[in-house]
């Protein structure tokens, strides 16, 4: 009888270890698919071309380098929006809101807009920046941006902030230091590295994002000069090319998933390179 | 009524040796969290130059008590105290005092080093850049003449733009000590000091503690009867929040007026 229940117990655990690690397989598999398949169709369009001349019409010589350089520029003023006021938000709540009503509601909605879809942001800042200035514009698809990376930076922030020991803080204060010069110069130098994370991951996660910029930045098959213009950028572009039905075309969008995938895969490692460092 | 009697004994004992002022006078001091109050009506001199003790079994609330005298506790909302802590004969629990320059005159000393994220020489800078633009000479100056204090420069001068974090244990801790000394404060609140630092450390933390005693007033909060014996002139038993008996160290040691001060200091509980 004892035998048997132990037997019992024995393959149980046997059959939820095997599962458990067959999920984890499932999802190493599908990512290791998607990086083979991008780099197995995408890698051929890459050339010179690519990354030199703008795009051009179907059947005729062209690049993606205007698309590359206007998401370049989105990202970048994203970044320059969407990080200082993120990270001012985050310092708010770890420093001084804390477990206050306001921390706590302003909390709940960064966790609320984070898993709000991208494409509702676009639609807002659509109403908002778009109808208003009667037109699509490179400013709008980074206000789009910035807004999707304000509740990821401010929650990290907050979280990194929050890992600092109290006594550090006091330690500070007891000196006769303001509460804003120690989050700056103790507080903030001791989460330096987690603050760096959670910036790269938000850039990471954004520079991926399309569905913002279908309603705000839109396209162009122009250099980007003038960002109040519609302003080309990649992942409209693959979104556009993938949906084509010239092969040419759909050969350059796989070169641009591959270049894009590349550099979100960059940043996450880097970001959890610049992690690691922070938490030995 | 116990304060009473030890000082009165004290009294005789030190009758022609000069009875030093009272820096720091708390009366009728009570505390709470939240709901929960940890300190009965505390009434305590911290004498001018002298180091005092307080001792007690973990929770009876040392370092509660410590952590009103800087107001350090005003950062956690719920945390609430009532009554006067006089420095100088001025209450600082008041609406008046400045927290920014009564933090400033009241240095303090905690139980785990905690260097800040920056260089030595930054560590023991950061007081002074608060205060005001100092030429780089000046700075120089103070920084060593504050680790000298601290007993800790001959270990660090060949050292002094390593990171803070890479020294030892009670190297930190000194590290800390010569931050706070560094601004001349008139008080040092040491809460627990020595409880995450080795014998080696400890011992000489504890003869730094002598030392400094003839610039600034130390109020040292510790767990280790044996330390407040060694280091302090005067004792505060505390049990549950109340100040059960306080007095000269080597008194309140050998005679205790109060039977829980005498359980308590022969190692029966706590």
């Amino acid at each position: 009888m004892t035998m048997k229940r132990l037997a019992y117990r024995r393959w149980t655990d046997r059959i939820a270890r095997a599962m458990a690690a067959l999920a984890a397989v499932f999802g190493v598999v599908v990512l290791g698919a998607i990086l083979l398949t991008v780099v197995y169709r995408g890698a051929s369009a890459l050339g010179i071309d690519f990354f030199t001349l703008a795009t051009a019409a179907p059947r005729e010589r062209g690049g993606m380098a205007n698309a590359l350089l206007g998401t370049f520029y989105l990202v970048v003023l994203a970044t320059l929006l969407g990080v200082p006021l993120g990270m001012l938000c985050g310092t708010y709540l770890a420093e001084f809101g804390r477990e206050g009503p306001l921390a706590v509601a302003v909390r709940f909605a960064c966790e609320i807009l984070m898993g709000t879809p991208s494409i509702l942001i676009g639609v807002l800042i659509y109403t908002l920046l778009v109808v208003p200035v009667g037109g699509f514009s490179g400013y709008a698809g980074a206000v789009a941006l910035a807004v999707i990376m304000i509740p990821v930076v401010a929650r990290t922030t907050d979280e990194m902030l929050r890992l600092v020991p109290h006594e550090l803080r006091e330690s500070a204060l007891a000196l006769g230091a303001p509460h804003w010069k120690v989050t700056l110069g103790v507080v903030f130098t001791a989460a330096r590295s987690g603050l760096v994370t959670g910036a790269l991951l938000a850039l990471a996660r954004t520079s991926g994002e399309t569905a913002p910029l279908l309603f705000t930045a839109l396209n162009s098959t122009a250099w980007p000069r003038d960002l109040t213009e519609p302003t080309a950028n990649l992942t409209v572009t693959i979104y556009n090319r993938a949906m084509s039905p010239f092969d040419d075309w759909q050969q350059m969008a796989w070169g641009a998933s591959l270049v894009i995938t590349s550099a979100v895969l960059g940043l996450t490692v880097a970001a959890r390179w610049a992690l690691g460092r922070h938490c030995r | 009524m116990s304060i009473m009697q030890s000082q009165k004994v004290s009294d005789d004992v030190d009758a022609t040796a000069v009875a030093p002022t009272s820096k720091i006078r708390a009366r009728g001091l009570s505390f709470w969290y939240g709901g929960h109050q940890a300190l009965f009506a505390n009434d305590l001199d911290i004498a001018e130059h002298r180091v005092t003790a307080i001792i007690g079994p973990s929770g009876c609330g040392k370092s509660t008590h410590l952590r009103v005298y800087n107001r350090i506790f005003e950062l956690y909302p719920h945390q609430r105290a009532e009554g006067e802590v006089q420095i100088d004969g001025t209450n600082v629990l008041g609406p008046t005092t400045d927290v920014l320059d009564l933090r400033r005159r009241v240095g303090m000393i905690f139980q785990k080093p905690t260097p800040f994220p920056m260089s030595v020489f930054d560590n023991v800078a950061y007081g002074l850049r608060l205060e005001k633009r100092m030429r780089r000479s000046a700075l120089q100056e103070r920084v060593e003449l504050a680790l000298r204090r601290a007993a800790l420069w001959d270990e660090v001068k060949d050292k002094l733009r390593t990171a803070g974090a890479s020294l030892s244990g009670g190297q930190q801790q000194r590290l800390c000590i010569a931050r706070a000394i560094a601004v001349e404060p008139e008080v040092l609140l040491m809460d627990e000091p020595c409880s995450a630092i080795d014998p080696v450390g400890t011992a000489k933390i504890e003869q730094l503690i002598g030392e400094l005693r003839e610039r600034f007033t130390i109020a040292l909060v510790t767990h280790n009867m044996q330390q407040a014996l060694r280091v302090s002139d005067y004792t505060a038993f505390f049990f549950e929040g109340h100040i059960v008996e306080f007095g000269e160290t080597q008194q309140l040691f050998e005679r205790p007026a109060e039977p829980q001060t005498a359980d308590y200091v022969s190692g029966r509980f706590g």
